[in-house]
């Protein structure tokens, strides 16, 4: 989130769109409770009538995998109305800036596109820049290479009739939606988005998240209180752990992941950070080498940080999504994986193309499973249709204790990270995750000692002192990320001791005399004391107006709540809107929120964090195109694409081998994957709550009473679905919460089946987890599996029998 | 008791998102069985109240001026200012369903396992008494009475994200309930409090009672319906005699 939950309550249109908010972030509602109550409008977009329809104003249905075409209609219509916030985008974004000559879009293709390696050349999309590399611009956006034309040209054929033939939603209905969201383009009206999976999990995932950050950002929303671009993450660290870098392209803190191809630290730094001429832009990541060192000191402190550095792995000069989830389920499938850890997951269940999984799991010498019980993934040997003798995985369970039974910190939507104590002791032999990472360590350790082993460095000198009476210390690795003095410094006439914290990001050092786990939690635990533990609500009036409470937990970065504040001011640090002010210059200092950067007004360009300083309309550093297009789903009911003659993205993640349905008369419906409020994940922990299986037992597929008649089912019958790589046996709900769209003059069906149960659940079950059905396809930039969509047949059960 | 001393509930269900927090925090709370319960085409479940299930959010699809609405009824006892059950009650066995001095709750006790069972439904006219076979006791809501006595709020409304519950004394219960319909009734001009005059669970519907649940209001009477001379709305209205 730009923002946080409290926010929400600040808006005057919430959009919600790939996001069931009521059913999955339940307590989200708290706070769009209060905005409606103020008068705000509440909008959904989903393919399915859901319990967050129930409480909007607007609902709108749309056909699964069609976002790009709803948003590019969206700013054809922002864009030809005239109805963005003119001075925001000619100050705050690249909408002024001149794209260079080698940029081009045609056929569906952007230039610069090898088809051999299905990669673009991302040079060719440049700007024109001076001499000292600075972009040129035109502030009048009148000259036709500037980006606001270049949109108008790319966007113009998301004209209304295409986008309602594609998308399936009436015309009435998409015109309400883009009136009343695009009404928020005035500077004082908020308007905020909120998305979740239903946005990430498509082949163009990334690029339907930009669209909507184009759209606030044409319509001034980033930066301000009520709006911002509000990802509700759903897990209740998710944040934390994407921030410590569980994912395969970055270390903690989003720092860049080390490539085989740059020979040295210094080649990684240069690699890493961004240069510009711009003395307006802050470019906050020439810092850099100032959190690098400090993370290479916090892993290994008694080394030089540059050693230190040759010591981490480093990734192949590849894509990087080959080092995602499905890429790595599918190198297990082609046996290239002697082992695996199986930590906190359940593949077999949760995981795309669960079948592909668990046969990839049975290929495997061994696998370790750690989880709090058994499920579908540890016990994939005797699942259905396995026998174990023909299993020779040797699978180990260890058992990890609960949230409740540990201390630490929980880092939520909104990026606060919030400390809890436990509440419980370690129930029988299990262990938190620190403990058993760290005794696994040891023995590792240990072995490599004695016996010694290939690259022993790396093991031998980590350092693990996060123990406290022999036992994991969560308050010791706190420390660690937020960072220590390892020599005596002094910054700004201030003297610092060896072994004090840092008070934040800005004293850590290039040059190994600060150690530091993750440069954006530094502030977190300083010499004044654990700040996430705080629980203050102490406020100024400024920050009561909109719900901000500094003294409550510590919200990275530098403690600030709402992301680009500095952009919901004008260059003399007004408020745009001063009822709802962020933050305002009073003459000599920033009141209300932390302000991105203390620089007096005008001094610094808005979005820190990017290069030149400006909003990107324009994106010239994904991968698979500056600007959002729309491609099909990799299985969809259409044969090709009524945009372009490309039918999906170019560049997306999948394998060759795998057939896809693509207006197959086998898998004539559309599907599409979602959860439940009353089960967690994929209810390894939740389907065995007593309580909660009580309200929502089985799985069940959601589909139109047309598509029911049609298939002669009736509500509670027990359906089959099938795709391409599987089938499940569910409980049919036949609803008039899905229509039938009307997509290119035809009629299209979709159905809805939730992910969350698996063979596991109960006694004698027929039901089988719904991602047996879904696709190993993903996105290029990332690798998130399109599991919002995908093709299946739908049949009746024969009574008595199963599939 | 007077009509405005006590404790009610004001449950605002154009809020609820139908989340079950309440469903799951009555059961957590009085330490309630869950059933083996199958999918029967529904999200309700389990599909009905039952003795060790004292709130259930039920779940209807309607058409309201030809658009879909999803609407969520929280149901639990209305603890009727003149309980129709007790005084059915007290006729077999006095003092099997009492009703609490301080806060008007209507208490169901050891000795409803002697009562006729059908009897005492059949009285209810919103159909809330169930019983319990593993004791065979009658069972239902009792506003969380230890909770309430010991200055907390009901589980129910404790859990509630959404401020559609809210629990307090009668009098401002019933004066935020107002303000509320006021506000309500400018979008949806049908909208009322059902029973707000008998009862101390006073519900907020947005559209039409007979659109949430056919008990949401008290049965008008029809002829299968009546117990004895009277309507079952008639007994529920019906004061006894006091003085002063
Ligand atoms: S008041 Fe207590 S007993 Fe009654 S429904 Fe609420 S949680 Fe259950
Ligand atoms: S907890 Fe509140 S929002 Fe959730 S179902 Fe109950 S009344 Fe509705």
């Amino acid at each position: 989130m730009t923002n946080h939950w409290i926010d929400l309550k600040n808006s005057d249109v919430l959009l919600i769109m790939g996001s069931n908010a009521a059913e999955n972030h339940p307590i989200s509602f708290k706070w769009v409770t209060r905005a409606q109550q103020r008068g705000a409008t509440l909008i959904h977009v989903d393919p399915r009538f859901t319990r967050t329809s129930a409480k909007a104003d607007i609902y709108a249905p749309i056909r699964s995998g069609t976002d790009i075409v709803f948003f590019g209609g969206l700013i054809k219509h922002i864009l030809d109305n005239e109805l963005y916030f003119k001075q925001y985008v000619v100050d705050y974004t690249n909408a002024s800036y001149l794209v260079g000559p080698d940029y081009d879009f045609k056929d569906g293709l952007f230039s610069g596109f090898n088809p051999e390696t299905a990669s673009y050349d991302r040079k060719k999309w440049n700007f024109v820049t001076d001499d000292k590399g600075v972009s040129l611009k035109d502030p009048t956006l009148k000259d036709p290479r500037c980006v606001l034309q270049v949109m108008r040209r790319h966007y113009a054929r998301y004209d209304l009739k295409t986008v309602v033939d594609v998308t399936g939603m009436p015309e009435a209905k998409v015109l309400e939606v883009w009136n009343s969201f695009a009404a928020t383009g005035k500077p004082d009206r908020a308007g905020t988005i909120l998305y979740a999976m239903g946005q990430c999990q498509h082949t163009v995932g990334v690029q339907n998240i930009r669209a909507l950050s184009m759209i606030q950002m044409l319509l001034g929303n980033i930066g301000i209180a009520g709006g911002g671009v509000n990802a509700l993450r759903g897990e209740s660290n998710v944040q934390g752990t994407t921030d410590i870098a569980l994912l395969c392209d970055n270390l903690p803190g989003y720092l860049p992941i080390p490539r085989a191809i740059w020979a040295d630290y210094d080649a990684y730094v240069k690699a890493g950070t961004p240069v510009t001429n711009d003395p307006q832009s802050a470019n906050w990541w020439s810092n850099l080498d100032k959190y690098a060192a400090s993370l290479m000191k916090a892993m290994y402190p008694a080394a030089d940080h540059k050693t230190a550095y040759t010591w981490l792995p480093k990734i192949d000069d590849t894509k990087v999504v080959e080092y995602s989830w499905l890429s790595l389920f599918e190198r297990m499938y082609n046996g290239g994986f002697k082992g695996a850890f199986v930590w906190g997951q359940n593949p077999c269940a949760g995981g795309a193309n669960a079948g592909k999984n668990r046969k990839a799991l049975a290929k495997l010498d061994w696998m370790v499973v750690v989880n709090l019980f058994e499920n579908e993934s540890s016990l994939f040997w005797k699942g259905p249709g396995v026998n174990p003798k023909d299993v020779k995985t040797e699978v180990f369970f260890l058992p990890a204790s609960m949230n409740v039974e540990k201390d630490g910190s929980v880092a939520n939507s909104g990026r606060w990270l919030q400390w809890r104590e436990k509440g419980a002791k370690f129930m029988g032999d299990s262990l938190s995750d620190g403990d058993i990472v760290i005794r696994l360590f040891e023995e590792v350790r240990k072995l490599y000692k004695a016996e010694g082993g290939k690259h022993p460095e790396p093991i031998l000198n980590l350092d693990t002192a996060y123990l406290k009476d022999g036992m994991y210390d969560a308050s010791a690795l706190a420390k660690r990320l937020n960072g220590t003095f390892l020599k005596d410094v002094t910054i700004a006439d201030k003297q610092w001791k060896a072994g004090q914290q840092v008070p934040g990001f800005a004293a850590l050092q290039a040059d190994g005399s600060t150690a530091c786990g993750c440069w954006i939690f530094s502030g977190s635990y300083t010499e004044q004391g654990n700040m996430m533990a705080r629980r203050d609500r102490a406020q100024t009036p400024e920050q009561a107006a909109i719900g901000l409470f500094p003294n409550w937990s510590y919200a990275w970065p530098a403690n600030r709540r709402i992301l680009y504040n500095r952009a919901g001011v004008d260059q003399a640090g007004k408020p745009f809107d001063p009822k709802r002010a962020v933050i305002a210059w009073n003459g000599e200092k920033w009141v209300g929120d932390v302000p991105d950067g203390g620089w007096k007004p005008g001094e610094k360009l808005p979005f820190i964090m990017v290069r030149e300083g400006r909003g990107q309309l324009y994106g010239p550093g994904r991968v698979d195109g500056p600007l959002p297009e729309h491609y099909e789903p990799f299985e969809s009911p259409l044969a090709g694409n009524p945009l372009s003659p490309q039918r999906v993205n170019p560049t997306a993640l999948h394998f060759a081998h795998e057939e896809k349905a693509v207006r197959d008369p086998r898998f004539p419906y559309v599907c599409t994957t979602y959860r439940v409020t009353e089960q967690w994940q994929s209810g390894a922990m939740t389907r065995k709550t007593a309580w909660l299986k009580e309200m929502q037992p089985d799985g069940f597929c959601e589909m139109s009473r047309e598509l029911a008649a049609k298939l002669g089912v009736k509500n509670g019958e027990q359906v089959v679905l099938e795709s391409v790589r599987g089938k499940v046996q569910v409980v049919a709900i036949v609803t008039p919460r899905i229509k039938p769209f009307t997509v290119m003059g035809e009629t299209v069906h979709q159905v809805g089946i939730p992910w969350q149960f698996g063979w596991g659940q109960k006694k004698n079950a027929t039901f089988d987890s719904a991602n047996l059905l879904s696709p190993s396809v993903g996105d290029p930039n990332t690798g998130i599996p399109e599991t919002k969509v995908f093709m299946v047949n739908v049949r009746k059960a024969q009574p008595g029998k199963q599939g | 008791m007077s009509e405005n001393k006590g404790k009610t509930f004001f449950i605002d269900q154009t809020r609820c998102t139908a989340c079950r927090g309440c469903q799951a925090a009555c059961k957590q709370w009085k330490k309630l069985a869950a059933d083996e319960t199958v999918n029967t085409g529904s999200y309700q479940n389990p599909p009905d109240l039952n003795g060790h299930t004292f709130k259930l959010v039920r779940f209807n699809e309607v058409e309201v001026d030809g658009k879909l609405k999803w609407v969520f009824f929280p149901e639990q006892c209305r603890h009727c200012l003149e309980p129709p059950c007790k005084m059915m009650a007290d006729a077999f066995i006095p003092g099997a369903i009492i009703q609490d001095e301080a806060t008007g709750a209507v208490l169901y006790t050891e000795k409803t396992k002697d009562l006729d069972y059908q009897t005492i439904r059949e009285a209810c006219p919103y159909d809330i008494p169930r019983k319990e076979e593993s004791t065979g006791l009658l069972t239902k809501c009792n506003m969380c009475i230890d909770r309430v006595r010991a200055g907390m709020l009901p589980a129910c409304v404790k859990t509630c994200p959404t401020y559609t519950m809210h629990f307090g004394d009668r009098d401002e219960m019933l004066a935020i309930a107002r303000a509320r319909l006021a506000e309500v009734q400018k979008k949806s001009p049908a909208a009322l409090l059902a029973d707000s005059d008998l009862v101390r669970v006073l519900y907020l519907c947005e559209v039409h009672p007979s659109h949430y649940h056919h008990h949401m209001v008290a049965d008008a009477g029809s002829a299968g319906d009546r117990i004895g001379p009277f309507s079952r709305r008639a007994l529920l209205a019906m004061r006894p005699l006091r003085t002063g």
